[in-house]
């Protein structure tokens, strides 16, 4: 069962009827339904597309935060194999909002860490929504580290809403482990490769994406700051989000023009959350092929490609 | 990445464009209520002389107060890319700008200077907070990596006095990809074996902590100064609870490990100073206040015309 967005209502309807006559068909197997049914499919299918095709920035945000899109550990299980996750930053404690370890893909070993939502009640509160604490950004240096001494590749997979706001996570050093972790990305000998596969919120995500290659995933979003923080600072009312979302330039079309982004990995029709399995093998095909851009390159240019293009940034801005 | 190409003339400021002070004028401290004379409130950098309150600082008033005899050269900074988002909430960003640029008189948030400071030579940055709300912008990226390549030419320590609520929505993702850029720059100094020492005042959070304000090689704040990575009010509203009295203040950041010192500002410049010289293996300084140098530096060579102020003749 499908859990549909505030502007997919109409879809919902049409699909809704769908399901109704077929319901009714097997109830009643005199009825022929199909022919009608088939209709509203291919009306749905119509909708879907014109909806999809031009998602406004707010609207995509809603679908980069869709409970059913897929998470870290959804890749990670199809992508990968060999994934051996490690734990902790030997210091405080194991922050389960950040998933990372040994793994291998297309038999390439490498480290792959993440952001981890998780998709249900309880692993939500376990993971706290994706967002890390001090603990996580310093198991992810951790792992990176460990990556660059054996001379393995890092793919990070971003998806938080931010790091966490909480008493704890301040008075051990948010900012600190968040500065760390980035200056890690920034440091590290072997190709760094990050893929935006939901939400990019802010400091959270930077401290896994200062990478020699960010791909996004079509309606993923990257953003200084939430539309609704933005909204309630700016326009003094967080119900304009939409406005906000719009301002702020996040979706991976705006990040591609302003070099921020490399890479637009396409969504199935009606994002990720219609179709996993074609998203996923998608993510895969990209880093893949990313990883061969920058298989053959020396620790040293990785490491100064990837300075460059950050220094870099902010000398081109959008087109009038 | 080479920003020197982009180096300009550097310009001469000195205590002429102090403001002249009126002597019959009143201020009331902020937080004790005692009414303090204006000159005794300057001369003693804004801090309460009854309760040692720390009251906001000008960019400018805080170079002074760190170069002896209040002499500095300004490091030109690379102009960005203007609004590059065209950005517009319920005003527009431009004219944001305008407004920010009229009120103090400065390009944006951040002064890069060159100069001598307990005649050790260094180069400073001071994140102006009266410039909105002294944030990150391309524009500071842009200052910090200028103060870094400087400092780097002239084997120099970089100083940087923090103060911003985060980085600048106005300029989005390009705002927020100055926490890598300026990270960048804290590398090339540590590379080049020089010290970067920061000093964090009231206020400073968001994506300025969590990037060039809290990689420091020795991490000083000013007393009471409000420093974190999220706001008090968003944890409060996450958490549902009270947050302790003195939360996110120097001193309970001391307490928690996250500093080296938390040092009153009428100290600062002593200390940093002894700071610097021990991590540069210079001799033991000279300390108090100084005049201004004496005109040979590679700095101040570069000055046609400079001009030293009456006090420090
Ligand atoms: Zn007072």
């Amino acid at each position: 069962m499908t859990q549909y967005l505030d502007f997919e209502k109409p879809l919902a309807e049409i699909e809704g009827k769908a399901e109704e006559l077929r319901a009714m068909a097997r109830e009643n197997p005199e009825m022929d339904v199909e022919k009608e049914a088939a209709a509203l499919d291919r009306k749905a299918a119509d909708l879907l597309k014109s909806l999809y095709g031009d998602l406004t920035a707010w609207r995509k945000c809603q679908v980069a935060r869709h409970p059913e899109r897929p998470h870290c550990q959804d890749y990670i299980n199809a992508l990968f194999t060999e994934y051996t996750p490690l734990a902790g930053d030997r210091n405080f404690a194991d922050d389960l909002s950040v998933m990372g370890g040994l793994a291998r893909i297309e038999g390439i070993p490498v480290m792959v860490i993440g952001h981890e939502k998780g998709n249900d009640t309880k692993s939500r509160i376990e993971r706290n929504f994706g967002m890390a604490r001090p603990e996580g950004y310093r198991k992810a240096i951790r792992l990176m580290e460990l990556a660059n001494r054996f001379g393995l590749p890092v793919i990070t997979l971003v998806d938080t809403p931010g790091a966490y706001p909480g008493k704890g996570a301040e008075e051990r050093g948010q900012s600190e482990a968040i500065a760390r972790s980035t200056e890690k990305c920034l440091e590290l000998k072997v190709p760094l490769i990050s893929v935006v596969i939901g939400e990019g919120g802010s400091g959270g995500a930077v401290a896994f994406a200062s990478a020699n290659r960010v791909a996004m995933l079509e309606h993923s979003v990257y953003s200084v700051i939430s539309p609704e923080g933005c909204a309630s600072i700016l326009w003094k009312d967080a119900e304009k989000m939409r406005e906000s979302a719009e301002a702020l330039r996040l979706t991976s079309k705006d990040l591609h023009e302003l070099g921020v982004c490399d890479r637009i990995i396409p969504e199935p029709e009606g994002g990720a959350h219609r179709d996993p399995d074609t998203a996923i093998t998608s993510v895969g095909e990209a880093i893949v092929s990313m990883l061969n851009e920058l298989r053959d390159l020396s620790g040293d240019k990785l490491r100064a490609d990837r300075r460059n293009k950050y220094l870099a940034l902010g000398s081109k801005g959008l087109a009038a | 990445m080479n920003w020197i190409t982009n180096y300009v003339r550097p310009t001469i400021n000195s205590l002429f464009s102090r403001r002249e002070v009126p002597d019959n004028l009143w201020t009331k401290c902020d937080d004790c209520g005692t009414m303090l004379f204006h000159r005794e409130l300057a001369d003693n950098l804004n801090v309460c002389t009854n309760c040692d309150h720390h009251m906001a600082i000008g960019a400018r008033d805080r170079l002074k107060s760190i170069f002896d005899g209040g002499v500095f050269v300004e490091v030109a900074v690379p102009e960005p890319v203007a609004d590059p988002l065209h950005f517009r909430d319920q005003k527009r960003y431009t004219d944001r700008i305008k407004e920010a640029r009229k009120k103090t008189g400065e390009k944006d948030a951040m002064l890069v200077a060159e100069g001598e400071m307990g005649r050790t030579p260094v180069v400073v940055a001071v994140q102006d907070f009266s410039f909105m709300g002294g944030s990150m912008s391309m524009y500071v990226g842009n200052a910090i990596v200028a103060a870094a390549e400087r400092a780097i030419a002239l084997k120099r320590p970089l100083i940087l006095f923090s103060a911003a609520g985060g980085a600048r929505m106005q300029e989005g993702i390009l705002g927020l990809m100055q926490m890598p850029r300026t990270t960048i720059a804290v590398q090339m100094l540590k590379e080049a074996g020089l010290p970067y020492i920061v000093v964090l005042t009231h206020p400073t959070t968001g994506g300025v902590t969590a990037s060039y304000a809290m990689l420091g090689d020795v991490q000083i704040a000013e007393p009471n100064a409000l420093i974190g990575f999220a706001g008090a009010r968003v944890i409060e509203q996450t958490i549902g609870e009270k947050l302790p009295e003195g939360f996110q203040r120097a001193e309970y950041l001391l307490d928690h490990g996250m500093l080296d010192r938390v040092t009153m500002r009428t100290a600062l410049k002593d200390e940093l100073v002894t700071i610097v010289r021990l991590l540069m293996k210079q001799d033991a300084p000279v300390k108090g206040d100084l005049p201004a140098p004496e005109i040979t530096s590679e700095a101040t060579l570069q000055l046609e015309d400079p001009i030293v102020p009456d006090d420090a003749k």
